[in-house]
């Protein structure tokens, strides 16, 4: 099949940037979206141009590193599906397809469509973890974890942290990611000892990195390659109340609270 | 230059790591402060490593090339991490997961190391499920098992289908916490184009930063490599795009000791190619082959749709050759034999290089509801990328380029020849012989990285008392100009041809001269083609835009021209290793039955290649193999 590509390029980051239109010819059903852009790179190659920039390492839906909002859907319009597990036999012959990197100020466009998830990192250094050291541990079995406990951490676990439910909310929240994290830990009795200085210092760190509130649109969900549910959200938000009401009684470590 | 000694302490093999850890030198809290480690790579190996010598009081610099150490490769692995926990009292020990491992590699791996793999193999899991790893767990709370192939025991632990992801995730945890801590200083978008010796001792780095690129020169105590292996060499493998032998080929041509690079594990059970637009293969993990049973039409050339194939017509070749492992047959074995169902004309697919992968027995006796809780994110990755919902129709699998046992020569402490220089995980050759049993890889990367490689490395720091080097001295300014160099080089060939379409041709090249069967003749062809390509690719490659920006171009070409080189020491390898063994099938030693004939007379040992200049055949040293604790014997899974 033949396609139009509307491709966002942009030289660096300070670069305005811009739509670029290309065609991709005799497109196989059987390409990955990816597959397909590299077919599009070899000839723009080919011509002496610069290759579109675009990140991609696993190729098969794990590693987070693709990042293609494509027709204004991020990961495209396959449910809990990456852009690198997109087939192109969901498009058809004709088609015009806008490809754009993930929009947000806490996402600054490196090249085209290669944007720094940074942040995502940062906030998982400010308390993403059990604070224990290599070794000294207890038997794994020492202590029984509940099945569905254990499911439902594992639930939250799945996040790639490819940034796809910033890209889809209106408010560029990053509340999916960081609830995912906290919800994993806060299932399991590891995650008990700090579990409101966690919460607490994610969220603030969240906010410094300048991602928006959620008001409960749940674009996120409806992208997340992973399917991860709001449920985690609602968790974080009761624990996050939790600590503070807790901070104010002086029960709990008082640590960034800025505020209700 | 011999190899050096392995360093294998003595005494009988259960209390040899025992024996060492009291025998090794410490470095005292506060010293520790006074000595820096650079990590290459973040994945099992490189993170926990990172993540355990900040903690014990070491300043680390870790790099990997992708926007977050997260994204690893070990995140792509699926099925589940070994442990000699015998949590099902199958009758599992360390003994046997020694054993396993010992044999499962063909005997030809270090034994000394594979006992300590084994020892420290419980801790592991321990190690994870206190840092917050989502295992799964019985209905009782206490942690499930499954099976792998090369065992008879239930002894692998795993997180759905996501294991790898899990496990990295919870020491990419550890990591982080140390990076917020300030005692790892993390530096992503970094690759490490080339390794500074200075003296004969390894002293830094120098990197490229991916979106600047900058060049820049690192300095430190030890250097260590955990940056994978390099089944990208053959284009189409289930590695990530981004994996590539830089690193350690780099080393290589620094000195180190490239070991048993001819030894590459195809996996039986990956999504078989569609077509030439193919950027990678996809793997089905190995777990699917506790449920899921294998065959092909018993007639060749039976187009039938699978259900239309009647009982008595199928040949579950697995079952039927292997009897006592059936289709959990280890891996080297399981792929020869779908190679050689499929060259008597019996594969089925489009281009009849496929078998059936098929779940309706065990659909019918578990119900869809028990396949789904165990493989549902495989399944569903199938569906996506064939088309077709493997609930209903039987999966369709050939064995395609997955890791890579070989890797730079370490000693028992993990140390490369070159002093202060490390190797990790899947980057080093030691652990898993001439093929590496399933859920091994994720066992020996953290085993490295959490409880080996912190006592080794303060051992060498305490002992030789390095004196750190300055990137401003003259060898650190002699690397950071050949590193220009060959940026410059590689951006003045302004030919016609893709960097990509050469490296697809180099991977063809090595699939049919030294892929899974392999003959003299055939390598000897491949030696031959090799060098006129790689001429071809420096005179006639296009590689567009400039080095001082993010240029994705560059980055692929500089690992492709590495990929041309290190080409050819893995085919003199295999030519040279001329038995077969494991992974390593050599098509003039079989027996009988179809089986590896190894030769242990003349090749019970490790091949450990020297660069000895561009252009030049590497010098092939030895270290003999030697077996205090088990006897060789044939491998026999029937």
């Amino acid at each position: 099949m033949n396609l139009t590509l509307k491709i966002w390029r942009q030289k660096n980051r300070e670069d305005k940037g811009g739509f670029v239109s290309y065609k991709a010819n005799d497109v196989s059903t059987d390409m990955s979206f990816l597959e397909m852009l590299d077919i599009v790179n070899e000839g723009i190659i080919e011509r002496g141009e610069e290759p579109i920039a675009f990140d991609h390492d696993c190729r098969e839906g794990i590693c987070g590193m693709c990042s293609l909002v494509i027709n204004g859907v991020p990961h495209g319009p396959d449910r809990g599906t990456t852009v690198c597990q997109l087939h192109m036999r969901r498009f058809r012959d004709g088609d015009s397809i806008t490809i754009e990197p993930w929009r947000s100020r806490a996402f600054p466009v490196l090249r085209d469509l290669i944007v720094e998830r940074g942040a995502f990192d940062r906030i998982i250094q400010v308390g993403g973890y059990v604070s224990i050291n290599t070794g000294g541990a207890a038997d794994g079995n020492a202590l029984p974890i509940a099945k569905k406990e254990a499911d439902l951490a594992m639930d939250a676990a799945a996040c790639i942290g490819c940034g796809a439910c910033v890209a889809a909310c209106k408010n560029a929240s990053a509340m999916l990611f960081v609830a995912a994290k906290v919800s994993q830990f806060a299932h399991l009795p590891q995650g008990q000892p700090e579990r409101e200085l966690r919460v607490l210092k994610m969220v603030e760190q969240m906010d410094k990195e300048g991602f928006g509130s959620c008001t409960n649109t749940f674009e996120c969900e409806a992208v997340c390659p992973k399917e991860i549910s709001v449920r985690v959200i609602a968790e974080m938000n009761r624990d996050y109340r939790m600590a503070i009401w807790k901070a104010r009684c002086g029960s709990a470590p008082n640590v960034g609270v800025g505020g209700d | 230059m011999p190899v050096p000694a392995s360093q294998v302490p003595s005494g009988p093999l259960a209390s040899k790591w025992d024996k060492h850890r009291f025998e090794m030198k410490l470095v005292n809290p506060a010293n520790k402060r006074k000595f820096s480690v650079i990590v290459v790579g973040s994945g099992l190996a490189g993170s926990s490593a990172a993540a355990s010598l900040a903690e014990l009081g070491y300043h680390v610099d870790c790099f990997c090339y992708q926007d977050s150490p997260r994204r690893a490769h070990s995140i792509a692995a699926q099925g589940g991490i070994n442990a000699a926990k015998n949590y099902q009292n199958d009758g599992d020990s360390v003994y046997r997961l020694f054993y396993d491992t010992i044999k499962g590699g063909d005997f030809r791996a270090r034994e000394a190391n594979v006992h300590r793999l084994a020892e420290v193999s419980g801790g592991i899991i321990d190690q994870c499920v206190a840092q917050g790893v989502p295992f799964a767990r019985e209905y009782g709370g206490l942690l499930a098992n499954r099976s792998f192939g090369g065992a008879q025991v239930s002894r692998t632990f795993y997180a759905r289908g996501q294991t790898g992801q899990q496990l990295l995730l919870g020491a990419y945890s550890a990591l982080s916490r140390q990076i917020g801590l300030g005692t790892v200083r993390m530096h992503t978008r970094s690759e490490m184009l080339d390794l500074v010796v200075v003296n004969g001792v390894a002293k830094g780095i120098v990197t490229r930063d991916l979106v600047t690129g900058k060049i820049e020169s690192w300095s430190a105590d030890a250097v260590v490599l955990g940056t994978g292996g390099y089944s990208n060499l053959y284009f189409l493998s289930t590695n990530a795009v981004g994996c590539n032998v830089t690193a350690t080929y780099r080393a290589y041509k620094r000195g180190a000791l490239f070991a048993n690079p001819c030894y590459v594990q195809i996996h039986p059970t990956c999504i078989p190619v569609t077509g030439e637009h193919q950027s990678k293969l996809t793997l089905m993990s190995e777990s699917l082959r506790n449920d899921g049973r294998i065959w092909v039409p018993k007639h060749p050339g039976d187009k039938r749709s699978p259900d239309a194939i009647p009982e008595d017509e199928r040949d579950y070749y697995l079952e039927r050759m292997y009897p006592s492992y059936g289709n959990l047959a280890p891996r080297d074995i399981s792929s020869r034999a779908a190679k050689k169902v499929c060259d008597e004309g019996r594969g089925v697919g489009e281009f009849g290089r496929g078998v059936y992968l098929d779940f309706a027995d065990a659909t019918q006796l578990l119900g869809e509801q028990t396949i789904r809780d165990r493989y549902g994110n495989l399944f569903h990755m199938y569906e996506k990328i064939t088309g077709e919902n493997p609930y209903r129709v039987p999966m369709r699998i050939y064995p395609a380029v997955h890791y890579t046992m070989g890797g730079l020569w370490v000693d028992y402490n993990l140390m490369s020849n070159i002093p202060g220089l490390f190797v990790i995980g899947e980057a080093n050759f030691s652990d898993h012989g001439a093929n590496r049993l399933g859920a091994s890889a994720l066992m020996q990367g953290l085993a490295d990285g959490y409880f080996i490689l912190p006592y080794t490395i303060g051992h060498y720091l305490a002992s030789s008392k390095p004196q750190r080097a300055s990137v401003y001295d003259a060898e650190f300014k002699r690397v950071e100009g050949e590193v220009n160099e060959r940026i410059k080089r590689l951006l003045s060939t302004r030919g016609k041809r893709t960097v990509v379409s050469f490296h697809r041709e180099l991977g063809k090249m090595m699939w049919d001269g030294c892929g899974m069967g392999r003959n003299a003749a055939g390598l000897k062809k491949a030696l031959e083609s090799i060098g006129p390509l790689r001429e071809q690719f420096w005179k006639d490659a296009i590689i567009p835009g400039d080095d001082e920006e993010l240029n994705v171009a560059l980055e692929r070409a500089g690992r492709v021209a590495d990929f041309f080189e290190f080409a050819e020491v893995l085919c003199h390898d295999a030519l040279e290793r001329d038995e077969s063994c494991g992974s390593h099938f050599r098509e003039e030693h079989q027996l009988p039955d179809g089986e590896a004939k190894r030769d242990d007379e003349k090749f019970c040992h490790v091949a450990c290649w020297e660069f000895t200049g561009d252009g030049n055949k590497p010098t092939r040293h030895i270290e003999p193999l030697e077996f205090e604790s088990i006897q060789l014997a044939v491998r026999s899974y029937k």
